[in-house]
């Protein structure tokens, strides 16, 4: 399997995990473990900056791990901004997963605001990830305003409900030149291979796993599906259908 | 910029054999695929791929039906000089050629509008120059763009690569497409072919996709010239070009043409000779890995096959073309750039559009987009 790049950074596992929602901090780490990950986002908002043994980070930091610091919370891009400004001096990483959503109910992200966000941010050298709609237009603007991946959902954050959007994110794959994270929504193992299969460069899954009868466990599916995808769509993947005619009505005038 | 993508990322000899190399099986993925890769679109063009000829044609008739519906866009070429620096040994404006070059006064160039209105209601425009920048430069250009301007409502341009600003200041003249022939992605052979003057330089020619790219023009014809290298590698090479500007300049539009090589009076006799079947499986291949892009046809092919594939996959047409200077108005009987396989008359070559059920469309543009 090829590695991944993002920021100048390679990763072997294509799995990002989120660290929301989780019964225990012990439990999320051993989750964390389970998933091989070597990326996890983190709420800039659930970590108490001026404690440097805060227990949550603690839980989350081990060696090769790449913390994504999201702006969860932010409701507009200059909120955002500062939030990421606050995550670098405390995180100390130039990672930033870039969420904005101002509806509190689906939690659906502004597209507006977080193209603005995403150009501002570019220019003092974030390395952005954004959370965004499968808007393969945004996907072609951000990546012009200097964003390192793009992350379209699958589906509403939390929902379950896999690739909702799914001819959406063919096409967005199919013209991004800057890795795709299919964030969001991916609700079980199968949604993931299956988004993997697709093409995408990488899957970012929280609630699926912290919310689990077995946390540890269902890491360990979605890691294992994760690779899995990947793997077939990297080898190819065999052709549908049935192919036979008997004769040749539209090419006879080539005889 | 691509010259530079294309040493890093390919290889010509191990892209033939990767072709040559292809199964049935991979035929068969690719038919199977919604969105396709260059793999895939090597197996379609692959001597593998011949036995699916009826298959393909049906998913590009399709295919195009979808995006195009049952039209045919028809444009008509404007040659405005022959006067050409380069030797190009395959090209009948090659600067050893010994006959009166000609370049038409805005007067003239006028007078070719007129006499190109009469023929038919053309509003797609391809002015078309040999490459000599010290008589027919930039600014020429620019007059004959707005000369034509109130004639016309698309204007195209197939003249030597220019610099970035240059196709801005273009744009801004009312420029719409810009088509370039790379002729071949062999980077070795190229020279071969264009021995001499700017087009001797590969790396200008092939980053001139980037440049219009960055200027913003709208849409931009790539093209192979088939007759010179293995043609297989070639138009992977160009579908792989495709890929990169589609990435990079994502609103812009595409076109790709694959001109047969015709005799011209520098003698030179094509290295490789493609059948119109092959031509076809080519025709069928580019639609099925790309649905967007405009596919071109111009009077080089004769009327016949050109009419069977205007139904298959092919959605833009030359007609009524002349391919010397002044030849519509000012100098009907000058030095051809080609010779013409089908010098049908444009109301016959939409008449017989209608008869298979096409629309000619005419005009799919305005100058309020400009």
């Amino acid at each position: 399997m090829n590695n991944l790049v993002i920021g100048g950074r390679e990763f072997s596992s294509r799995l990002f995990v989120g660290t929301g929602k989780f019964r225990s901090n012990e439990l999320m780490e051993q989750a964390i473990k389970a998933s091989g990950t070597e990326m996890v986002t983190v709420a800039m908002k659930r970590i108490d900056m001026d404690n440097r043994d805060d227990d949550m980070l603690r839980h989350i930091m081990h060696d090769n791990m790449q913390l994504l610091p999201n702006t969860s919370g932010a409701r507009n891009a200059a909120e955002a901004v500062l939030a990421a400004q606050l995550a670098r001096e405390a995180f100390g990483t130039n990672f930033l997963k870039l969420e904005i959503h101002p509806d509190p109910k689906y939690l659906l992200p502004d597209p507006v605001e977080t193209l603005k966000a995403t150009e501002e941010l570019a220019r003092m050298g974030f390395i952005v990830l954004p959370y965004i709609q499968a808007d393969p237009v945004l996907c072609k603007r951000l990546e012009d305003a200097g964003a390192a991946t793009v992350m379209p959902l699958a589906a509403p954050i939390g929902s379950n409900k896999g690739l909702v959007t799914r001819e959406l994110l063919k096409i967005i794959i199919g013209q991004s030149r800057v890795p795709v994270v299919v964030d969001a929504g991916l609700g079980a193992p199968s949604h993931a291979a299956e988004a993997m299969e697709l093409g995408a460069d990488a899957v970012l899954v929280n609630t699926a796993i912290a919310v689990a009868g077995d946390p540890v466990r269902m890491a360990r599916a979605f890691a294992d599906a994760t690779r899995a995808g990947r793997e077939a769509f990297e080898a190819g993947l065999g052709a549908v259908g049935d192919y036979a005619v008997a004769s040749s009505p539209l090419t006879s005038f080539l005889d | 910029m691509f010259s530079e993508y294309l040493k890093t990322h390919y290889d010509w000899e191990t892209t033939t054999a990767e072709i040559m190399s292809m199964t049935s099986a991979d035929v068969e993925r690719a038919l199977a695929k919604e969105h396709l890769d260059d793999r895939d679109f090597m197996a379609l063009i692959s001597p593998a791929a011949a036995p699916y000829i009826e298959i393909m044609a049906r998913r590009s008739k399709a295919i195009t039906e979808r995006r195009f519906g049952k039209t045919v866009s028809i444009f008509i070429p404007m040659y405005i000089t022959n006067s050409c620096t380069n030797s190009c040994v395959y090209c009948g404006f090659n600067r050893h050629n010994r006959f009166d070059r000609v370049v038409l006064t805005p007067q003239q160039i006028e007078e070719e509008c007129k006499a190109i209105k009469r023929m038919g209601p053309f509003e797609n425009l391809l002015i078309v120059t040999g490459e000599n920048p010290a008589v027919a430069g930039t600014d020429y250009i620019e007059r004959a763009l707005q000369v034509c301007r109130p004639y016309f409502s698309n204007l195209t341009i197939e003249v030597m690569p220019l610099p970035t600003e240059d196709y801005s200041r273009l744009t801004r003249s009312g420029l719409n497409g810009v088509i370039c022939f790379q002729e071949t992605y062999n980077h070795e052979r190229y020279k071969v072919y264009h021995p001499a003057g700017m087009k001797s330089r590969f790396d200008w020619r092939c980053d001139g996709f980037d440049r219009m790219g960055m200027a913003g023009v709208h849409k931009i014809g790539m093209g192979v010239l088939i007759g010179l290298e293995d043609w297989r590698t070639d138009v992977t090479m160009m579908a792989r070009h495709l890929m990169y500007l589609r990435k990079r300049y994502w609103q812009t539009r595409y076109s790709v043409n694959f001109p047969r090589m015709r005799p011209s009076e520098s003698g030179f006799q094509p290295n490789v000779v493609m059948s119109d079947r092959e031509l076809a499986q080519l025709t069928f291949a580019f639609r099925i890995f790309d649905p967007d892009v405009d596919i071109s046809y111009s009077t080089r092919e004769n009327h016949t096959f050109r009419n069977n594939m205007a139904t298959l996959g092919v959605t833009t047409m030359s007609a009524g073309s002349k391919t010397d200077p002044g030849g519509y108005a000012t100098y009907p009987d000058a030095l051809e750039q080609f010779a013409i396989s089908d010098p049908t008359s444009p109301a016959q070559v939409a008449a017989d559009l209608k008869a298979l059920g096409r629309e000619p469309v005419w005009k799919d543009w305005d100058r309020v987009f400009d």
